[in-house]
């Protein structure tokens, strides 16, 4: 492929999911798209199927229909560890910290590849712990000490571990303080001018106009809206349609 | 005062002395298999029943290279990487297959197992008990009793074998990838943690640790087809007591339970002094249920 075909291929594409947990049909059919570097933004209210969309993209849950591809190749039924090998991270929504691993070794868990050098895995480290000073301060704490928080920063520096082309970002201000949610709003701004991409799934509509380039709004399991994040205002009344706010 | 003086003097001070270092011994050993059933379990959620049988195994495949080889020592270090080895055969086509079903599944294939290996041993190697020769043979003199060193050895060997698996644990990247997959599994597979083959690893960590058990412990007991079935009954004891699936726990209960069964001994039959454990795990069901030697659970 030549470099202008790539570039022109979607990071991420997903095209005409859906996924069942048990009977119940959660996603009828999602398509959406990620290109290069892009901060796309999912927008929907609870229980429309924005996590599972992630969760499928992860390859944590398998659709029975459709399919995911990444960087042009099907992914579709190849197991989550590998798709993280290759460049797809995820922060789920209840952060997921390993409780009883310290701040370093959560870390760890993302940064003891092959193939990473002793000294990049140092720059990585003094990247995020610069970013998120107060994960220095406790790197030997055991992750289920942290506060709500610090348990947000550390599972978006444990993903930046990865070195990934995207991370999945699932309500990472969920519960948090305004000082808190700045915070995480910077991040995605640093991540953002690094050429990172983020497919973000939010409950704060400012927030995610304000970071992103382009929204998605899903309803019932399926992508009812999309435009670019400047074409709409918090008080839209596409907004109010779909999200009641 | 009398009374009392009396019951100081009949206290058997010697007694205790000896029992308490036998029992140190024998929760060493069943530390060493109990660990590998609680690494397992925590990480896969699989009651392996199958343990004993890899303890046994561990122990006929140390007959046959001493008698090849003279080396006990030889016959330890192969005994443990062979089934290590087996135990990652056994898991990749028996238990890999029956991830997210059922665990009664899991419960059912690996009694399976256990039974195929018992009768494997029975048909390749008779009933008659074989012996291992111990390495050293050198004794001190503890009261009344000449006390073999090996028995110290044995300890001293097991804890140094649960030593170096706790540092693996704690410090490399693979005892991370163990400690984060018993944690969640779908988070370690999402950071990129080969999950399946983790729980490879570790079940063939277990089966050697069980092999390595057997081995040190055949030259006290003789090796039949059958002598795992009484060490993996305690250790299943030893697990739950400790906290299913906590290692420190496991290696804790291991000890206690050892020594109380030791010290019971001193005035009933050691065949009723195994009623203790019973005892223990009952009392720790009843009262403890997430384990003996874990924090109360908030």
């Amino acid at each position: 492929m030549t470099a202008s075909a790539t570039a022109k291929v979607p990071l991420v594409e997903v095209e005409d999911i859906h996924t069942f947990y048990g009977k119940s049909h959660i996603l009828h059919g999602v398509s959406l798209q990620v290109g290069r570097g892009e901060v796309v933004g999912l927008l929907g209210r609870n229980g429309v199927g924005k996590s599972t969309t992630l969760k499928t993209i992860m390859g944590l849950v398998n659709p029975s229909r459709g399919r995911v591809r990444f960087e042009g190749s099907a992914t579709t039924g190849l197991p989550a560890h590998r798709l993280a090998r290759i460049g797809i991270a995820y922060v789920p929504e209840d952060r997921r910290i390993f409780r009883l691993l310290t701040v370093m070794e959560n870390l760890r868990t993302g940064l003891d590849r092959r193939g990473v050098s002793e000294a990049r895995k140092q720059e990585l480290l003094d990247k995020v712990f610069a970013y998120f000073p107060r994960l220095a301060e406790r790197r030997n704490q055991a992750g289920g000490t942290l506060s709500g928080g610090e348990q947000q920063m550390l599972a978006i520096a444990r993903a930046m571990m990865l070195e990934p082309k995207i991370i999945l970002l699932d309500e990472p201000t969920e519960g948090l303080m305004p000082r808190m949610v700045s915070q995480i709003r910077e991040i995605i701004e640093v991540l953002h001018r690094e050429g990172v991409a983020i497919l973000l799934v939010e409950q704060n509509v400012p927030l995610t106009l304000e970071t992103s380039q382009r929204v998605y709004i899903m309803e019932k399991g399926v992508v009812r809206h999309q435009c670019a994040a400047s074409e709409l205002r918090v008080n839209d009344a596409v907004i109010h349609q779909y999200l009641g706010v | 005062m009398e009374v009392i003086s009396d019951f100081f003097q009949a206290i058997p001070y010697d007694q205790i002395l000896i029992q308490t270092l036998n029992g140190i011994v024998t929760g060493m050993i069943l530390a060493l298999i109990a660990s590998g059933l609680t690494l397992i379990f925590g990480i896969m959620d699989v009651v392996n029943f199958a343990h004993g049988e890899l303890f046994m195994l561990g122990a006929y495949i140390g007959v046959v290279v001493l008698a090849t080889s003279g080396s006990f020592w030889l016959a330890l270090v192969l005994a443990t990487l062979v089934v290590a080895i087996i135990g990652a055969a056994l898991q990749i086509t028996t238990l890999r297959p029956l991830i997210g079903r059922d665990p009664l599944t899991t419960i059912l294939a690996t009694f399976g197992l256990s039974l195929v290996l018992q009768n494997y041993a029975l048909w390749q190697f008779g009933p008659v008990a074989r012996k291992i020769q111990e390495p050293i043979t050198g004794q001190f003199t503890l009261f009344y009793l000449e006390y073999p060193w090996y028995r110290v050895l044995i300890a001293g060997l097991s804890a140094a074998i649960i030593g170096a698996f706790w540092l693996f644990l704690k410090y490399g990247t693979y005892g991370i990838w163990i400690r984060a997959t018993t944690q969640d599994r779908v988070m370690a597979q999402a950071m990129g943690i080969p999950v399946p083959w983790v729980h490879t690893a570790a079940f063939a960590i277990g089966a050697g640790m069980a092999a390595a058990s057997g081995v040190l412990f055949a030259p006290l007991v003789g090796v039949n087809h059958s002598m795992g079935i009484d060490w993996v009954l305690k250790a299943f004891i030893v697990v739950v007591v400790g906290g299913m699936g906590n290692l420190g726990g496991s290696i804790a209960a291991s000890i206690f339970i050892s020594l109380l069964e030791a010290y019971a001994s001193i005035w009933v039959s050691p065949a009723q002094a195994v009623i203790v454990s019973f005892v223990v795990l009952i009392l720790t069901l009843l009262f403890r249920p997430t384990g003996l030697f874990v924090p109360t659970p908030k």
